[in-house]
């Protein structure tokens, strides 16, 4: 037998059970259409390939992290006692910004392109779960070394869910594990951040990529109004693949980069009786929100700013979470350009708000 | 379906390409295959030593070839102190006689943490049965396959410093 013939059979042997020509198939089949806003399709791979490195240098650092009362010894080690540990934590910190700042890029490609629209509603629904599920993990994981900044980061972030009118204070105390945020607190959070979100972060990353595949890429309203014979595509396998395997590399290479050239820093002990370090803010992806809160406060002072805020945070995302059933026509009219200036005041409003913020704490 | 793979193969066979094709896809190949290799090895190295941290420590640990057991000279007769010499459990035995003897407490055989047994005198091990002399070491019966190792000991006024043989 040559090695050719024992290769085919072992492959027919596999494939009579698993189907994998079917895949093979599908594969080469599966075109991508290309266009003037083509380079905007990498995001959701960018997105996904930063992912994948915080799950391989999340395990890394679940190898020596404690939590609990010990967690911040437990970073100290990792970050100077145990070797290369400093950049391992140095990559899944900055991986983490990166991603999230990838999937905002995502999803306003796929607003302004209109990508939401039928058949595409599940795609767009389950993207913003997993966006929200996002900012969850990197709320979670900021508390986890427990130092100085971490600590308060999530003390102040904690009365957001706390201004909630009647509940707030219950949910505030039953995250916390406690009146205040302490050992507890980093345990569960723990918890949340290694157990809790991946088991739902991963299957729904699941659907939304299976639901990719289904539908394929869509194109922006502009291709659309040209006839077909005019759109142009290329194959998936290799062209587009080799591209986005392209990008994953500059992704890895700009990670490698920033992590080893500017490494994450430890703060001091988180201490409960040391005062807030000056300039404390949160993480750029929360700015926005805080500092609309801090100049809706100003505005109107008291519980009733609170309220204002969040009703109309609440307001807001719930509008842009069901885009999808209120921006259905496929032809330019009036309904697709309200939605179109709905996506750049909501750009602007946190390109400014976070630009603001960042401007006030110095 | 099978066909199907075989007809792709047969599109890549030598012969049909430009000579020149052959040799830039070489180049392409092996400059693609050496990147993926400095890749791995960028990669693999940090974690390799990242995972390694503890064994490493723990090698500097095993180095050492003595250990002083402060205020251990107030140890009574017939009784045991069990003591860490670097990582690994041992045992320092004051006999009724009064002589001193330090031995490893780590079992020949499987690795068990072995017990002194002043009674039966005799150094048992609960895991599998093995027996050694408490004076010397020696495996006296069960299935360890070699003595238990000696220290020294020299007791003096302050503690007991019991170093490698």
């Amino acid at each position: 037998m040559t090695t050719k013939s024992l290769t085919n059979s072992v492959y027919g042997w596999v494939d009579e059970r698993l189907g994998l020509s079917e895949l093979a198939a599908f594969a080469r089949h599966k075109t991508v259409p290309a266009h003037a806003q083509s380079f905007w399709y990498y995001w959701g791979g960018i997105s996904l390939f930063l992912f994948i490195v915080q799950c391989f240098t999340g395990i890394l650092l679940l190898v020596y992290y404690r939590p609990g009362a010990d967690a911040y010894e437990s970073v100290r080690q990792i970050t100077f006692v145990m070797h290369f540990g400093w950049l391992i934590r140095s990559a899944h910190s900055w991986s983490a910004n990166l991603m999230l700042f990838a999937i905002f890029v995502h999803m306003f490609s796929v607003f302004f392109m209109k990508a939401y629209r039928k058949p595409r509603e599940f795609g767009w629904l389950s993207g913003m779960a997993l966006l929200a599920l996002a900012t969850v993990f990197g709320f979670s994981g900021y508390l986890l070394p427990m130092d100085e900044l971490s600590y308060f980061a999530t003390k102040v972030g904690l009365q957001i869910p706390a201004a909630v009118p009647l509940i707030g204070p219950a949910i505030a105390s039953m995250l916390r594990g406690g009146p205040d945020v302490s050992e507890f607190t980093v345990q569960r959070f723990f918890a949340l951040h290694v157990v809790v979100l991946p088991a739902v972060f991963l299957p729904l990353l699941g659907f939304h990529l299976w639901l990719v595949q289904r539908h394929g890429n869509a194109v922006p309203p502009s291709e659309e109004t040209k006839p077909a014979n005019e759109r142009k595509s290329i194959p998936f396998m290799p062209g587009f693949l080799r591209k986005d395997l392209a990008m994953w590399l500059i992704s890895l290479n700009i990670l490698a980069l920033l992590a080893s050239v500017f490494p994450w820093t430890l703060g001091k002990q988180a201490d409960s009786l040391t005062p807030a370090p000056l300039g404390i803010h949160p993480e750029w992806y929360f700015m926005s929100p805080f500092e609309m809160l801090k100049i809706l406060g100003n505005w109107l002072p008291g519980e009733a700013g609170e309220i204002a805020g969040l009703l109309l945070f609440t307001i807001g995302i719930v509008l842009w979470v069901l885009i999808p059933f209120y921006d259905v026509k496929n032809d330019g009219g009036r309904r697709a350009r309200a939605a179109h200036y709905f996506g750049l005041v909501a750009v602007i409003l946190l390109l400014a708000t976070t630009a603001i913020g960042y401007w006030t704490i110095r | 379906m099978t066909t199907n793979i075989v007809l792709e193969e047969a599109k890549v066979v030598p012969g049909r390409e430009e000579p020149g094709e052959t040799r830039t896809r070489r180049a392409f190949l092996v400059a693609a295959g050496a990147a993926g290799l400095c890749y791995t090895a960028a990669l693999g190295y940090p974690i390799y030593r990242y995972l390694a941290s503890p064994a490493e420590m723990a090698s500097s640990a095993t180095a050492i070839t003595e250990v002083t057991l402060k205020d251990a000279q107030k140890l009574p007769a017939g009784s045991v102190l069990m003591f860490k010499f670097g990582t690994a459990p041992a045992m320092m035995i004051h006999h009724q006689d009064g002589s001193w003897v330090a031995l490893s407490a780590v079992c020949t055989h499987l690795g068990c943490t072995v017990q002194y047994e002043p009674q039966a005198n005799r150094i048992h091990c609960a895991c599998h049965g093995g027996v050694y002399d408490p004076r010397t070491g020696a495996n006296v019966s069960g299935p360890p396959p070699k003595p238990l190792k000696l220290f020294k000991v020299a007791v003096g006024d302050t503690g007991v410093e019991v170093s490698r043989a």
